[in-house]
């Protein structure tokens, strides 16, 4: 610890502080634009300059400079930093009136207006009046992508987007072109970004030079209502804010989670929202002579209940889709439960996931923020950069501070840090049990070895066996010691932790998602939101859902259920970390929160369940899954569960390992949906078309 | 005056040959391997006693630099970097050092890296030097064929020299802009600190020095530290090129003792000021990035760092840009401004924003387009960069425009009484605005 003396105060900080994280220790507000507590520093804004006694007479870019280069006084004081004095004042000032100089006025029609770093810190910091009459700059606008709108002449060149695209998203796709006052910056000839993440520029952005394309002009951040929610477009439960204007989801913003998302999002997350409000469900439908025809509520519940009724019970059954709530599943349960209904299950990919096994073998043990803890990981059939992005980012911020050895099991993809391709499949993978491969080696030298495994390795044809064997795999690298567990399962679907935490898994007897699928397994097949897997003909089809997706286009009768940011919901992360959704909106037209449509259905059948509302629910869901009551908690998995994983054993298969997630852009129904996301899937679609001519 | 015997660079105008036969004639490479012998310790004080003073501009003790480099550490080499980045407006005596005295250089670049403990020199040679580049690598390859350089030369330090060619960028010339750009990288400079001592080119120990301080180092340390110290005034010790340019007879490169005078210089070496010492009216004393001094500050000025400096001006680079009565002063500072806008590498706030600004607002004074209380507005712009950038380049676009206000506000003045009285005739008035 360092002692400094900021504004005439005395604070006592760790010696690798910088000036200004002193500054704000000691309660200085220090303005910034180029400063990001998550990127590199630059220190070339020079809003952040401060006063240093007894160093040269000019002031020192705060952010760059280590409270440790600081000279004490002569009879050893602890340095003087002065944040308040003239000079500071005044160089503010003229940093302030340097930046706005060839700033356009155009804040009215700027759609970072009202979060402008720049308008708040020119209130804040610059002086009224501008001295500068010559012609201001003018930059044309570049475009990088369907998703980020450019206004290159409101740009001051702090060069966060280019160190986010270099750093954290590892694809080095924007940069500056040019010197000087001509400096501007561009992807290479104005090319799409290609990165997953490149939606987080928008907010890095200090100004309104990038913006969210999808998102323009439509609304002024002061008219929306904002509720903190979680996301369910991949497994991790990254936090957002929804924000809405009236019924309308206008966009979707990051939070800051240190535990998982740090302040990243995805683009699917980001600009999923579109989806939201095209080919929704908004009434109920039944269908008569082959075709769909609106309904009322009473008569599709109706039709529903007399099927459910008359039907063998043993022919029945329930898929549960990847964009599901707990509440949802947990009355679906409990009402098949007391219809005697045995043939359940969550994993419509198929996945050999057994919450008998324990829970420590189906969720990531060592948890997200874990991954920086690693020194080596293996990935088995995986492709963290388009079934988590986040976590991908995760992992290459592993990789950049050096000492890990990735190793990749499955397709060869470009996971922007430096992976080893160490082969397609199953052989591989009993190389490495066997311990022939070099690779593991690095594992057993590993303190803390990582091992991955996809949900796209557990659901092939050998999906046990793989699990078994990345479990072996743990256990032979010593990932399994006090204080560690190395073995960490990447879901693709935000439901599936939390489905197999309830037991959502086909009963004594039952048949299996894709059993149940076959033709003529069952007379009737109820799917909850279940649209990534085909029902072949025969059953008759309930479908509960959002979307006009797969699953409602084979359905018999269609219960208009509502959307992630339409409900209050409990998520479970692929880490077992338990989160609350918010609601930010309502379901469009005649739709109802998908526990509710279970509830009023129970009646029907008369199996009745005994909660009214959301809250009784909870307390009974809470009554069963104590655990479930924890938010935002990991009840952590026991390591001897995934000893006993390691020893089942079996055929591993020969199938090479595939990624759960085979088009980033379209993988559930609300992206399937979005326009923007179509947009991005042709435009990903045709580079790789034009990459392999 | 200085005599012929305290010459450093003897074959400054290129009479004699570069070749190495020839720079062993004249001194060159002479007992290198006893001065090596000598020690680190020995060399460094012998620096440091000399007094030389760097000779890229800042004026920076080259023998104090050079104790900066820390302890040897296993798997970070040292490096030497040699800045012949030459590209400050008039200065142009480095080009003649690698034009005609190469072996000086490439000898103190031994010395130096022996002193440093590094293995490796580079010599990073601005775009435009083709010849000099040519010239300088002809020189490299003659003291590798002598074995006076190389992995196993007879000087018994495992050595090697690389000279790298620039794009042409000003920037390059400031050292950690060099640095990255000697990496690949953009030009652009670093924060400091780290200095380039500790995290220098990549990520190693590294010190750079101008040409000119490199070269003298082989003949201070033959002839003693106390010969140097002995040659022009206290705290600005012994000989030193001085490029002389602008409105004289006889533009030259000549080598003489710090402290001579500004009129000496120019009346001995440079034939004298064109149409005689009263037709000064203004010299810019070491290059375009220091202020101009006005010709009654010119009398019985001293060339050296700290009377400059005492003058609101500096030495810098010694090229000296004389100008006669008859040089537009608001023009020739316009241009030089237009140069540091052209040359801003855009990296920070007010060199970037700061740079264009003075330059229109100048330019539109040397039309006289411009209103009198602009001049004090230009000069608080011109303080708002200095000091505030990350590298240099901010002061050194900014000095100029100060000096012009501080010495030639008069001028500015006219020339905007000039301007006014010119665009509203006499009988000038008021039309009335048509009533609707």
């Amino acid at each position: 610890m360092t002692k400094i003396i900021v504004d005439g105060a005395e604070v006592d900080v760790p010696a690798e502080y910088t000036i200004l994280q002193a500054c704000e220790a000691a309660g200085a507000e220090i303005p910034r634009f180029c400063f990001h507590e998550r990127l590199s520093i630059a220190g070339n804004c020079r809003m952040c300059l401060v006063e240093v006694k007894g160093g040269p007479p000019k002031p020192v870019a705060s952010c760059a400079m280590g409270v440790r280069d600081l000279r004490p006084g002569p009879n050893g004081e602890p340095p003087v930093v002065s944040t308040r004095s003239p000079m500071v004042r005044k160089a503010r000032e003229g940093v302030m009136e340097f930046l706005l100089i060839n700033h356009p006025l155009d804040c009215p029609i700027c759609d970072q207006g009202g979060e402008c770093d720049l308008q708040d810190q020119s209130m804040a910091y610059g002086v009224s009046g501008s001295r500068f009459f010559e012609n201001k700059r003018a930059v044309e606008d570049k475009y990088i992508g369907p998703l980020v709108k450019t206004q290159m002449n409101r740009c001051i060149h702090c060069t966060r987007c280019v160190r986010f695209v270099a750093e954290v998203a590892g694809s080095p796709e924007i940069g500056a072109i040019g010197r000087g006052e001509d400096m501007e910056i561009t992807t290479y000839l104005e090319t799409a970004m290609t990165s997953e993440l490149q939606g987080n520029v928008i907010d890095l952005c200090p100004v309104g030079a990038l913006t969210s394309k999808p998102y323009a002009f439509k609304a002024r951040p002061w008219e929306l209502s904002k509720t903190e929610s979680v996301d369910v477009m991949d497994a991790l439960g990254s936090a957002i804010r929804v924000d809405a204007r009236g019924r309308e989801v206008m966009r979707i913003l990051p939070r800051v989670n240190d535990d998982v998302n740090e302040e990243w999002i995805s683009d699917k997350t980001r600009f999923v929202w579109d989806g939201l409000g095209a080919q929704r469900l908004d009434r109920p439908y039944v269908r008569d002579n082959g075709r769909l025809r609106p309904a009322s509520w009473g008569e599709a519940l109706g039709v529903v209940a007399a099927r459910l009724r008359a039907a063998d019970k043993g022919r029945v059954g329930a898929i549960v889709g990847d964009l599901a709530a707990v509440e949802e599943m947990f009355a679906l349960k409990d009402l098949f439960d007391r219809l005697g209904v045995r043939n359940l299950d969550a994993r419509q990919d198929g996945a050999a996931f057994d919450p008998a096994q324990g829970r420590a073998s189906y969720i990531f043990n060592p948890t997200i923020a874990g991954v920086e803890q690693a020194d080596a990981i293996l990935l088995i059939g995986t492709n963290p950069r388009h079934e988590a992005p986040v976590l991908n980012a995760r992992i290459r911020k592993r990789w950049r501070r050096g000492g890990v050895r990735v190793g990749l099991l499955g397709e060869r993809v470009d996971l922007t840090y430096g992976a080893e391709h160490l082969g397609a499949g199953p052989d591989t993978l009993t190389e490495l049990v066997e311990g022939k491969h070099s690779f593991a080696k690095a594992l057993a030298d590993a303190e803390r070895p990582l091992i991955i495994v996809g949900a796209g390795a557990a659901a092939g044809e050998g999906g046990a066996a793989v699990l078994s064997a990345a479990a072996k795999l743990a256990k032979n690298a010593g990932a399994l010691a006090a204080g560690w567990n190395g073995f960490a399962v990447l879901h693709a679907a935000a439901s599936r932790v939390g489905a197999l935490d309830l037991g959502l898994v086909p009963g004594e007897s039952g048949l299996t998602a894709r059993q149940m699928a076959g033709a003529g397994a069952l007379d009737l097949l109820f799917l909850l939101g279940a649209d990534e897997i085909d029902v072949e003909p025969g059953a008759f089809v309930v479908y509960v859902g959002t979307h006009g997706d797969r699953g409602a286009h084979r359905a018999d009768v269609i219960l208009p259920g509502a959307a992630y940011t339409e409900k209050s919901g409990l998520y479970v992360n692929t880490e077992g970390r338990v989160q609350l959704a918010n609601r930010a909106a309502f379901a469009p037209g005649e739709g109802r929160e998908d526990w509710a449509i279970l509830r009023a259905l129970s009646e029907q059948v008369g199996a009745r369940l005994p909660y009214d509302t959301l809250a009784q629910l909870r307390a009974a869901l809470f009554a069963t899954h104590p655990h479930m009551a924890a938010l935002n908690q990991i009840s952590a998995g026991d390591a001897s569960d995934v000893e006993r994983l390691a020893s089942a054993g079996g055929p591993l298969g020969g199938e090479p390992f595939r990624s759960a997630v085979p088009d980033f852009y379209l993988s559930n129904p609300i992206a399937r949906a979005s326009a923007v996301m179509a947009e991005m899937s042709a435009l990903r679609a045709a580079r790789f078309a034009e990459a392999a001519e | 005056m200085l005599t012929d015997r305290d010459r450093i660079f003897t074959n400054l105008n290129g009479r004699h040959g570069a070749d190495v036969k020839s720079a062993l004639r004249r001194g060159a490479w002479d007992g290198t391997k006893f001065l090596l012998e000598k020690g680190r310790d020995w060399i460094i004080t012998e620096m440091k006693s000399s007094g030389l003073r760097g000779r890229g501009g800042a004026g920076f003790p080259t023998g104090l630099k050079w104790s900066f480099m820390p302890k040897p550490q296993e798997g970070r080499p040292h490096y030497l970097v040699v800045n012949a980045d030459e590209s400050e407006p008039g200065t142009c005596k480095d080009r003649e050092i690698m034009r005609n005295d190469p072996h000086l250089l490439i000898e103190g670049c031994l010395i130096a890296s022996f002193a440093m403990h590094a293995n490796a020199c580079y010599v990073y040679i601005r775009g435009e030097y083709v010849r000099e580049r040519e010239a300088l690598q002809r020189a490299v390859d003659e003291a590798y064929a002598e074995n006076l350089v190389g992995p196993n030369n007879k000087h018994g330090w495992p050595f090697d020299i690389y000279v790298h060619h620039g794009a042409g960028a000003y920037i390059c010339g400031e050292e950690t802009a060099l640095l990255e750009s000697l990496e690949g990288k953009k030009g652009m400079p670093r924060l400091k600190p780290p200095f380039p001592a500790n995290m220098g080119l990549y990520g190693c120990p590294t010190t750079v020095n101008n040409v000119e301080s490199i070269a003298v180092a082989g003949e201070i340390l033959r002839r003693g530290g106390d010969w140097f110290a002995g040659l022009g005034k206290p705290n600005n010790t012994g000989t030193k090129l001085f490029s002389i340019s602008g409105h004289v007879e006889r533009p030259c490169n000549v080598e003489e003792e710090m402290g001579i005078t500004l009129r000496e210089l120019v009346e001995k070496h440079c034939g004298g000021v064109r149409g005689g010492w009263d037709n000064l009216l203004g010299v810019i004393p070491g290059g375009s990035s220091v202020p101009v001094l006005p010709e009654h500050q010119c009398q019985d000025l001293s060339m050296d760092f700290d009377t400059l400096r005492n003058l609101k001006s500096g030495l810098g680079t010694a090229a000296v840009i004389v100008m006669d009565k008859s040089t537009d002063i608001i023009r020739a500072i316009a241009r030089i401004s237009y140069f540091y806008k052209h040359e801003s590498c855009g990296q920070c706030t007010p060199c970037r924003e700061g740079t264009g600004w003075m330059w229109r607002v100048v330019s539109r004074m040397a039309e006289g387009r411009a209103e009198k209380r602009e001049i004090d507005m230009l000069l608080e712009v011109t303080t708002q960069i200095e000091g505030h950038t990350i590298c240099a380049l901010g002061d050194a676009a900014a000095w100029p425009v100060q000096g012009l206000i501080r010495h030639y506000r008069h001028e500015i003045e006219r020339r905007i009484d000039e301007y006014t009285a010119r665009s509203t005739p006499a009988d000038y008035a008021m039309p009335a605005v048509a009533a609707e």
